[in-house]
């Protein structure tokens, strides 16, 4: 391993102050994520993402980007993401354009014209090499990586480890800074054991209820404690239910939303059911959930 | 230290989670940074470098309590003198009580009745005071564990001895009234089921405190090595669903979901990116006629892997029926890649439970109506093999074609009733493949009243399938 060679950063003084940071651009930390972010800027490691859709892993990433001040760059991963869309490109066209400008004066040598079209001005930028050539501090966003065939996912693996790139006609170009990156996965498939080993492993899961209604009451302009208390409870009665999809944070938060657009300060049944098309979004979820509710016992 | 955590990481090897050289060398920086002391982020520091997948956190975290549950000042054991803050709070609290309720007992927790302690746990509870609940679970354990040093019992005795005492399951519905008085109006139903949800949630983690309590003591008594051995619990897809106890069917059930889902993922994949078939001359002949006739282009079939059709058999007397109920649920959620499924249960009597799983979407529940529905039970409700089968032979035997692949599900355990394989073996002649299914290890297959070995002979293959790992390894040959 270069771990020799990465040294950790010193963005962050401890995971105290990470969570104070991150608290002040509303997002509430727990242990985990605090402590695992303060890691991976000392290690100079990616942190893999792990959870449930919509328990802020993207956010996550997002909001340590507001709070180092740095550049966010994200990649979107999809079926069919290859070189040329996460890594790097050559401009064709500009090449081409450079090659006929030249045809008329036979004063240059073909070498000439061959380092000339291999160099930076034809290189097109994609977002890992983006991030590691910037020369501000970066935070690069992986996203969905789980959606990229096993094979692409190779690409990723001497970025993630010694944060660098090979151009074959250009060298190895290696990074001004070390970027903080965030790999989020939505656990569609299991990842590479070569990746993974790179990373650290961040399981963010559905937030405890203490942290929920904090999140409700930061997110949610003008929300009455009562109220966001009583949302988290009831959202963590649903969540216990045998669901097909439970509750992510952001359903809850629209919920909330919709209460206070509703004008509604303390939530009973008839309100609870009317409303749950907002937190659960599969018919037999809701029957189920409708059904629950109403029955005492 | 490092002594420390190298323990940790041989132990966290044998518990069976896979942790590199690598990764090892990672923790080593990692715990650098953080300082021991403070003790959540120094778990996640550890969790984060070693553990990559979810489901095998809470072998993690079981080893990390046992191995550096004796570090940090606050998880000192408490002997009673009381030396921690949290002691002097517990002694605070208890003079309060005492001042109030008038009568002066003297001491720990040794001078009050179980009566007192109830009201006081109780409190407790009802205020969710984390500090006086972690206080109780101390005390209570002292109390009532009787625990004694180098005495060869579990962990779950003192636990058991403990829990047995302090009857928690009256408790919650004590508290219930308790908040019903004190609340100014009738409560509504969803207030109260969000009430009774919360603190039954609260005595789950009083449960937890009395539990680590108890492993705090048994480590400090025999070493953390020897205690890490007596709670190292399988994995959740190592776990044997013959033996699984509450707790690993749910954690078994929660793994099963993303199961399916990588399942299914990885069969479309497979489906998707077959070799191409084999020349499809026609195409070939008619591209040829735009080169004038020479086929330069030639054409290959499209690859139409026949989709089997399957039938589940399924025993769910008591003894199987976890398993089948996983295999029912797994082969229902990856049912697109077949292109009918039928399932029958019997235990000695046999059903059709088809329409259950076509009627609603919610797979659980169709399990539900199997286990209460299905008329299943023939004369005494022992599984009888031999007798289901006859039935479906009679009934359905019509319905196999050579497409279908039929999955005998159970241990072939007959009660000596009379094995009638000559039905599978017709079923085999008419069927594309028959496999049987056993949950129970290969070593005890054909002892006693188990006649496998008899049916296997007209099957294509007995397969062992004791844990959501080999039934995986055997759905996706299947499909």
């Amino acid at each position: 391993m270069t771990s020799t060679e990465i040294s950790g950063g010193d963005r962050f003084e401890s995971v105290q102050s990470i969570r104070d940071a991150l608290k002040e651009v509303s997002y509430l930390a727990d242990d985990g994520i605090a402590s695992v972010a303060f890691l991976a800027d000392k290690l100079g490691k990616p942190v893999l993402v792990e959870g449930p859709a919509g328990t802020g892993k993207t956010q996550l990433a997002k909001s340590i980007a507001e709070i180092t001040g740095s550049k966010l760059i994200r990649l979107q991963c999809y079926e069919g993401l290859d070189e040329s869309k996460a890594l790097y490109e050559w401009n064709y066209k500009k090449q081409l354009l450079r090659i006929q400008t030249e045809r008329g004066d036979n004063t240059e040598d073909w070498t000439d014209i061959q380092d000339d079209i291999f160099s930076d001005e034809f290189l097109l930028t994609r977002p890992l090499l983006e991030a590691i050539t910037s020369e501000e501090p970066v935070v690069l966003l992986i996203d969905e990586v789980d959606r990229v065939e096993v094979e692409t996912e190779a690409l990723l693996l001497e970025i993630l480890s010694d944060y660098q790139v090979s151009i074959p006609e250009l060298g190895t170009i290696t990074a001004k800074q070390i970027p903080l990156v965030f790999l989020t996965s939505n656990n569609t498939r299991e990842l590479s054991e070569a990746l993974k080993r790179r990373c650290l492993y961040l399981h963010v899961d559905y937030p405890e209820l203490d942290r929920e209604r904090e999140i409700v009451l930061a997110k949610v302009p003008n929300i009455t404690e009562s109220l966001a208390d009583q949302v988290a409870r009831v959202v963590r009665s649903i969540r216990q239910l045998d669901l097909k999809k439970a509750p992510s944070v952001s359903e809850t938060l629209d919920w909330a939303r919709t209460l206070m657009i509703l004008n509604i300060d303390t939530i009973d049944e008839k309100i609870a059911k009317e409303t749950l098309n907002i937190l659960l979004k599969y018919q037999t979820d809701i029957a189920k959930a409708t059904k629950e509710l109403s029955v005492d016992d | 230290m490092l002594k420390l955590l190298n323990g940790f990481v041989v132990e966290l090897r044998n518990a069976g989670l896979p942790v590199s050289l690598t990764e090892n060398l990672d923790a080593m920086e990692a715990v650098q940074h953080i300082p021991i002391e403070d003790r959540e982020a120094f778990k996640y520091a550890l969790g984060a470098t070693l553990i990559k997948n979810h489901a095998h956190w809470r072998s993690f975290d079981t080893v990390f309590e046992v191995y550096f549950s004796l570090r940090g000042p606050e998880y000192k054991i408490g002997d009673g003198d009381g030396d921690s803050d949290i002691d002097e709070m517990w002694r605070e609290m208890q003079e309060q009580q005492q001042n109030a309720e008038g009568n002066g007992g003297q001491g720990g927790m040794d001078g009050m009745t179980p009566e007192e302690i109830a009201q006081m746990l109780m409190q407790a509870l009802m205020n969710g005071d984390q500090g006086m609940m972690r206080a109780m679970a101390k005390q209570s354990v002292q109390r009532f564990a009787g625990m004694e040093p180098g005495r060869p019992v579990g962990g779950t005795y003192y636990l058991y001895r403990t829990l047995r005492n302090l009857d928690l399951d009256s408790m919650l519905e004590k508290m219930m009234d308790q908040s019903r008085q004190e609340a100014p109006d009738d409560l509504t139903t969803l207030e109260e089921r969000l009430e009774k949800e919360e603190y039954s949630d609260r005595i789950e983690k009083f449960k937890g405190e009395i539990e680590a309590e108890i492993r705090r003591r048994l480590v400090a008594d025999r070493g953390a090595e020897a205690m890490a051995k007596t709670l190292r619990k399988p994995l959740p897809e190592d776990v044997e669903f013959m033996h699984a106890s509450r707790d690993e069917m749910v954690s078994l059930k929660k793994s099963l979901q993303p199961l399916t889902r990588k399942l299914a993922a990885r069969l479309a994949r497979k489906r998707k990116h077959g070799r191409k078939g084999p020349l499809d001359f026609r195409s070939t002949v008619r591209h040829s006629l735009s080169y004038g006739g020479v086929p330069a282009e030639p054409q290959f079939k499209y690859p139409r892997p026949s989709k089997p059709e399957l039938m589940v058999i399924a025993d769910i007397s008591g003894s199987v029926a976890a398993f089948a109920r996983f295999t029912l649920m797994l082969v229902y959620a990856i049912s697109g890649q077949f292109s009918k499924v039928r399932s029958f249960v019997f235990i000695d009597g046999l059903d059709e439970v088809t329409d259950y799983f076509k009627a609603t979407e919610d797979i659980s529940e169709a399990i539900h109506r199997v286990n209460t529905e299905a008329d299943v039970v023939w004369v005494d409700g022992h599984s009888d093999y031999g007798h289901a089968f006859e039935v479906f032979w009679n009934k359905y035997g019509k319905d196999i074609t050579p497409k279908t692949t039929v999955l005998l599900l159970g241990d072939a355990r007959n009660n000596y009733h009379a094995s009638q394989s000559w039905v599978v073996k017709e079923i085999q002649q008419k069927a594309r493949h028959v496999y049987w299914l056993n949950p129970e290890p290969k070593s005890y297959w054909n002892t006693g009243d188990s006649i496998v070995g008899e049916y296997g002979t007209f099957t294509d293959g007995v397969y062992e399938c004791r844990n959501l790992r080999q039934l995986e390894g055997f759905v996706e040959k299947l499909a």
